[in-house]
C-alpha cells in the first residue's frame, strides 16, 4: 500500500515536471527575436506573430516568384527584409550571420530540426549598396520609419 | 535588315508609321529644345542620377525590351573597366580560388559575366576588341533546353536563371552559342544582398536586373565604360523609337553575333 502511494507520488512529481518543462519551453519560444536587432524594438512582424511562425516559408516562397519573374521589389515579404530587420549587431556594430545556431533564423530551425537552405545562396547579413532597399516595404508595412536603428547588445539594458 | 533583325517581338504589331509622321516633327523639335533648356538649367554641378529611383511594384511587361549596343571601334585594347565593374556590381569579385586548385584551372572555372574578346583578321591584320556577355536573345536556346524552366526570359527581354528551380544540369551552358553562362562549383559565402549566388546553379549577365527593378538608368558596365572615357556601350529600350540606343542603331551599321542562328539578340555590335 505504501509502495503504491510512493509510486503514485512519483508519477505526480513526474507529471508536474513535464508541465513545468512545457511552460519553460513556451517561455523560451518567445525569445527568438534577438536583442540588438531592429525587430526587437517593434511590436510585431509584417504579419501577426503566430502567422509568421507558421507561414513565413509560404510567404517568402510566393514572393520570390513575383520578384524573380515579375521584378517586383516592393513586397513586404522579402527575405532581404527579414535579414535586415532581424540581424543582430554585436558590440563592434558588426552583423552576425542570421543562420548561425544562436541567431534568429538558425536558432528556431535548429530547435525544429528543419534544414535552412536560404542562405546557401542569399546573403546572411545585409551586404552591399542598396541592401536596405528591399526592407523598406517591410518597414512601411509595420508602420515604422525605416530609421529604426539596431542597438548593439547591452546598450539599452 | 531582314525580318529577324526586327526589334519588336514577332507577336506584336510593328509600328510601320513610326518614321513617317510629319505632324510629329515640330513636337519633337519642341521637346528637343525643352530638354536642352532643362539640361542647361540642371547641368551645373548637379548629376541627376536615377531620378525615377522607385522600386518596381507591378510585374514587368513587354512594352520595353532592354538591350545594348557596343561600338567596337571605341572598345580599347587592354581595357577591362566593364569587366571589373561587372564583378564589383554583381559580387563576382567575391569568389575565391578553392584551396589546392591550379590558377589556370580557376581562371577557367570561376563565374564571369563579361569576357573581353579580341578578334584578328588573319588576312588584313585588323584587330577588334569587344566585350562578350549574355546576348539576351528573343529566342534564347538556353530557355529552349532547360528541363525545369529555370532558364527564362523576363517580359522585358532579360534572359536570366531562376536559381530556385535550377538543378545545375548545365544544358543551357552547352546550348548557348556565346559561352555566356557560368556555373558555381563551390560553396559560396559573403554574397551581396542584391545578387544571391550559390553552389550548383548556373548564372549569367542579367543586365543588372536589380538596377532595372529599382529604376536606375543604366548598367554597371555602361557606367564604367563612360567613366573610362570610351563610351563604347549604350544601354536602352529597343522598343522605344526615341531611345538613344534606337537612334544609334538607326544611324550606324550594326550586327548580331551569329545572326545566322536567327536568335534576334538584344546585344548588338557595330564595327565587326
Amino acid at each position: 500500500m505504501a509502495k503504491a502511494a510512493v509510486r503514485a507520488g512519483l508519477v505526480a512529481v513526474g507529471l508536474a515536471w513535464v508541465l513545468v518543462a512545457q511552460v519553460v519551453l513556451a517561455a523560451d519560444a518567445k525569445t527568438y527575436v534577438v536583442e540588438g536587432s531592429k525587430a526587437a524594438a517593434l511590436e510585431s512582424c509584417v504579419e501577426p506573430t503566430d502567422v509568421m511562425r507558421r507561414k513565413h516559408m509560404e510567404l517568402i516562397k510566393h514572393q520570390r516568384d513575383e520578384t524573380v519573374h515579375g521584378g517586383i521589389r516592393t513586397s513586404k515579404h522579402s527575405l532581404a527584409g527579414c535579414v535586415d530587420c532581424h540581424i543582430r549587431y554585436d558590440a563592434d556594430h558588426a552583423p552576425t550571420p542570421i543562420h548561425r545556431k544562436d541567431e534568429f533564423c538558425g536558432a528556431c530551425h535548429a530547435f525544429a530540426a528543419v534544414n535552412l537552405n536560404c542562405f546557401d545562396c542569399h546573403a546572411a547579413v545585409p551586404k552591399g549598396a542598396g541592401a536596405d532597399s528591399a526592407s523598406h516595404a517591410a518597414f512601411q508595412a509595420v508602420g515604422v520609419d525605416r530609421s529604426v536603428q539596431a542597438r548593439p547588445d547591452g546598450e539599452d539594458h | 535588315m531582314g525580318k529577324t533583325t526586327e526589334m519588336k517581338d514577332h507577336h506584336e504589331p510593328t509600328d510601320q508609321a513610326a518614321d513617317s509622321r510629319p505632324a510629329d516633327s515640330s513636337r519633337r523639335a519642341f521637346m528637343g529644345v525643352a530638354a536642352g533648356v532643362t539640361a542647361a538649367v540642371v547641368a551645373p554641378g548637379v548629376v541627376l542620377h536615377s531620378v525615377t529611383a522607385a522600386p518596381r511594384s507591378e510585374a514587368v511587361a513587354g512594352d520595353v525590351r532592354w538591350g545594348l549596343l557596343i561600338d567596337t571601334a571605341k572598345c580599347a585594347d587592354g581595357c577591362s573597366a566593364c569587366v571589373d565593374a561587372c564583378g564589383r556590381e554583381n559580387g563576382l569579385d567575391l569568389q575565391s580560388k578553392p584551396e589546392g586548385a591550379a590558377q589556370a584551372h580557376w581562371d577557367d572555372q570561376k563565374a564571369v559575366w563579361i569576357r573581353k574578346v579580341k578578334l584578328r583578321d588573319n588576312q588584313t591584320g585588323r584587330v577588334t576588341n569587344l566585350p562578350m556577355m549574355c546576348q539576351h536573345c528573343e529566342h534564347p536556346p538556353c530557355v529552349d533546353v532547360c528541363p525545369t524552366g529555370a532558364s527564362f526570359k523576363r517580359a522585358d527581354g532579360i534572359v536570366m536563371v531562376d536559381r530556385h528551380t535550377c538543378i545545375g544540369c548545365r544544358y543551357c551552358m552547352m546550348a548557348c552559342p556565346y559561352k555566356a553562362r557560368s556555373f558555381i562549383h563551390e560553396v559560396m559565402e559573403d554574397q551581396l544582398t542584391r545578387v544571391p549566388r550559390g553552389k550548383g546553379c548556373v548564372e549569367s549577365c542579367n543586365l543588372c536586373v536589380h538596377r532595372r527593378d529599382f529604376g536606375e538608368a543604366s548598367t554597371a558596365c555602361v557606367d564604367a565604360c563612360r567613366e573610362a572615357g570610351h563610351e563604347a556601350i549604350v544601354f536602352g529600350d529597343l522598343k522605344d523609337p526615341e531611345s538613344t540606343i534606337r537612334l544609334r542603331l538607326a544611324e550606324m551599321a550594326s550586327r548580331q553575333i551569329r545572326e545566322d542562328l536567327s536568335l534576334n539578340t538584344g546585344v548588338r555590335y557595330s564595327g565587326i
